[in-house]
């Protein structure tokens, strides 16, 4: 689903060892989740952007769950290794701890499931990192408050009618729900459009993005 | 170094083997001498690291690419993916294909006559297993001076050799691109061997396998079996493109029975067709060696076939309308080999060919090949072969340079 989502902010180039790599701002903040050389699985990986920025600055050992065939050409042209099919098909077939991290990256607002999807993430890996937009975030609220109508995220193109359909949830639902499931919270990275909030006051007030790295507790 | 080009005139070679001690097959049965027809396109480099088998399917040959004589219309079965700047890129690599064992392209098989009594083997023949195949195919590799292969690579039933050497010979290559294939042939596949098979028994001319001193051969049989495997290779949605209804060549009904539809006719063609280049006997020899592959068999289970193979890397493909080797036979590998740890690329490639889209969906099946083997080349650090230039792209030449 990456791959239809409308970038949060134009790409910059990532400043790591090697070649320059354009990442969107939200995919760096993951990247920067992940431990260097550890084993790394993206689920719905898109065009591979994310993977093959890991696999060549990072040096992890990356496997990608990419649905569409598109998708699917262009990581197979970035020499990932990378298996079609719906992000229970990914995450059936890996045996328990197969993975450091597990990745899934602006999708929860489309899963139906979202606990169940979480909880083999955490079966499969040892830490979930997942990115989301933040229908907290002020402008949301305001939206909501004044126009009366549910608010348009800057990460999702598509609108509320339109497939695949999303669930609307802030931060502060998101934090209800790992509380909830025994998800420990790691790390957690806050943006305001592809700025990097440096404080974590009124972060769901302020953030249009939030990435959270969680382990089972 | 030329681009998407052809390999141009190509010689098939003889490697003669098992003249002193017989060639043991799966079924006990031994076999000897054996020959083993073989092509090859590129060249090999000095470390012997940059060599892919390409393995062919029920009716294909040795000729994979190019061709024999510089007037000839159609060039070999592969011949779309195989050569310069193509997927299987012969600037790069040393490609090899040969005729299967049990085949009538030149390999041992039943038209060959028997030692013993120096007529052809007919029914006399061993029946051989993809296992005896892929052993054959061994011998050849061990002729070649090849210790480890880069990549095997086939469609249908040579997926079934690619993943029969990555489950048995995992030491033997690095990689395996099992195309539009099954880890187990299924009961629906062996029902529509055995057609062909009772087709081509039902011929008279048959004779138990003993035709080859007559003057009729079992063709009538021998093209119904090809008529129903041609339909197993479309799908209704090709068929449907391919043909519709429209008849041959009347506008009305004739109400009577000869091929009327264009199907029919089709099908009549490409029947009468095999019969001029494929062996009855051999027809059977080769179904029968597809019904027996099962790698589960001996290990209960497609993902313990695969327990000491989980360092090789795969290429899974399939069809989205191929009904013959459907995508969940590819899927069901997939898991099998995701479960081992297996580092595998897999793709349901959106087509309405049916089996046929293994050699039809070129451009797809380009990217993902030469996507899959350039990866390859990098982490195996596969040396160019001498000769050739490297791949990186020259120096732009600096302005003083360029003024010198």
């Amino acid at each position: 689903m990456r791959g239809e989502v409308e970038p949060s902010a134009p790409p910059r180039p990532a400043l790591s060892s090697g070649s320059p790599v354009l990442l969107r701002s939200d995919l760096l903040a993951i990247a920067d989740m992940v431990p260097a050389g550890s084993r790394v699985l993206d689920l719905g990986c898109g065009d591979g952007a994310l993977l093959e920025y890991l696999v060549h600055s990072k040096q992890v050992m990356g496997r990608g769950v990419e649905r569409s065939e598109e998708g699917m050409l262009a990581c197979v042209r970035r020499g990932l290794s990378v298996r079609q099919g719906n992000l229970e098909e990914g995450l059936a077939d890996y045996p328990d701890a197969s993975f450091d991290s597990v990745i899934l990256s602006q999708t929860l607002p489309f899963l139906n499931d979202p606990a169940m999807i979480l909880s083999e993430m955490l079966r499969v890996g040892s830490r979930a990192i997942v990115s989301f937009p933040n229908w907290g975030f002020w402008r949301c609220r305001l939206e909501m408050l004044v126009a009366g109508r549910i608010p348009q995220v800057v990460d999702l193109a598509e609108r509320w009618h339109e497939a695949p359909r999303w669930q609307a949830f802030t931060v502060a639902d998101f934090c209800d729900f790992c509380h909830h499931l025994d998800f420990g919270i790691l790390e957690e990275i806050y943006l305001s459009r592809s700025r990097r909030l440096q404080s974590l006051r009124y972060k769901n007030l302020r953030a249009t993005t939030a990435v959270f790295a969680l382990q089972r507790l | 170094m030329s681009t998407n080009g052809s390999v141009g005139l190509v010689q098939p070679q003889r490697l003669t083997f098992a003249e002193d001690e017989p060639f043991q097959l799966d079924s006990g049965a031994t076999l000897g001498p054996v020959t083993v027809v073989y092509e090859t396109y590129g060249q090999l480099n000095a470390d012997r690291t940059n060599a892919i088998l390409i393995t062919h399917a029920l009716s294909g040959s040795a000729h994979a690419a190019g061709y024999h004589q510089p007037d000839e219309a159609k060039a070999g079965w592969w011949d779309d993916c195989i050569g310069p700047g193509k997927a299987f890129d012969t600037n790069k690599f040393f490609i090899i294909c040969s005729n299967v064992l049990g085949g009538c392209y030149g390999s041992t098989g039943p038209s060959n006559p028997d030692p013993a009594t120096g007529k052809p083997y007919g029914m006399h023949f061993p029946v051989v297993t993809i296992g005896d195949m892929v052993r054959a195919q061994g011998r050849l590799i061990d002729h070649l001076g090849i210790d480890s292969l880069l990549c095997v690579a086939g469609g249908s039933m040579g997926g079934m050799q690619a993943l029969e050497w990555a489950a048995h010979y995992p030491h033997r290559l690095k990689a395996t691109i099992p195309i539009a294939t099954t880890a187990h042939h299924s009961p629906m596949l062996i029902a529509l061997s055995e057609v062909g098979r009772q087709a081509i028994y039902a011929d008279p001319a048959w004779n138990n396998g003993d035709y080859y001193d007559a003057g009729l051969k079992p063709d009538a049989g021998l093209a119904v079996a090809r008529m129903v495997g041609h339909i197993t290779y479309l799908s209704e949605e090709s068929m449907q493109q391919k043909f519709g209804r429209r008849l041959q060549d009347q506008v009305r009904y004739g109400y009577e029975f000869r091929s009327e539809f264009q199907v029919e006719s089709y099908l009549k063609y490409k029947g009468h067709n095999f019969t001029r280049r494929f062996d009855a006997n051999s027809y059977l020899y080769v179904t029968k060696a597809m019904d027996y592959f099962d790698l589960s068999a001996e290990t209960g289970s497609v993902a313990a076939a695969f327990a000491n193979s989980a360092d090789l890397r795969y290429l899974v493909l399939s069809f989205t309308s191929d009904w013959l080797y459907p995508s969940y036979h590819s899927k069901e590998l997939v898991s099998a080999l995701t479960a081992a740890g297996a580092d595998v690329t897999y793709l349901d490639v959106q087509s309405s060919w049916g089996h046929d889209a293994f050699l039809l969906e070129v451009e797809t099946m380009t990217k993902l090949l030469s996507g899959f083997l350039e990866r390859l080349v990098q982490s195996e650090q596969v040396a160019l072969p001498s000769g050739f230039p490297p791949t990186v792209p020259p120096k732009e030449p600096t302005k003083t340079e360029a003024a010198a």
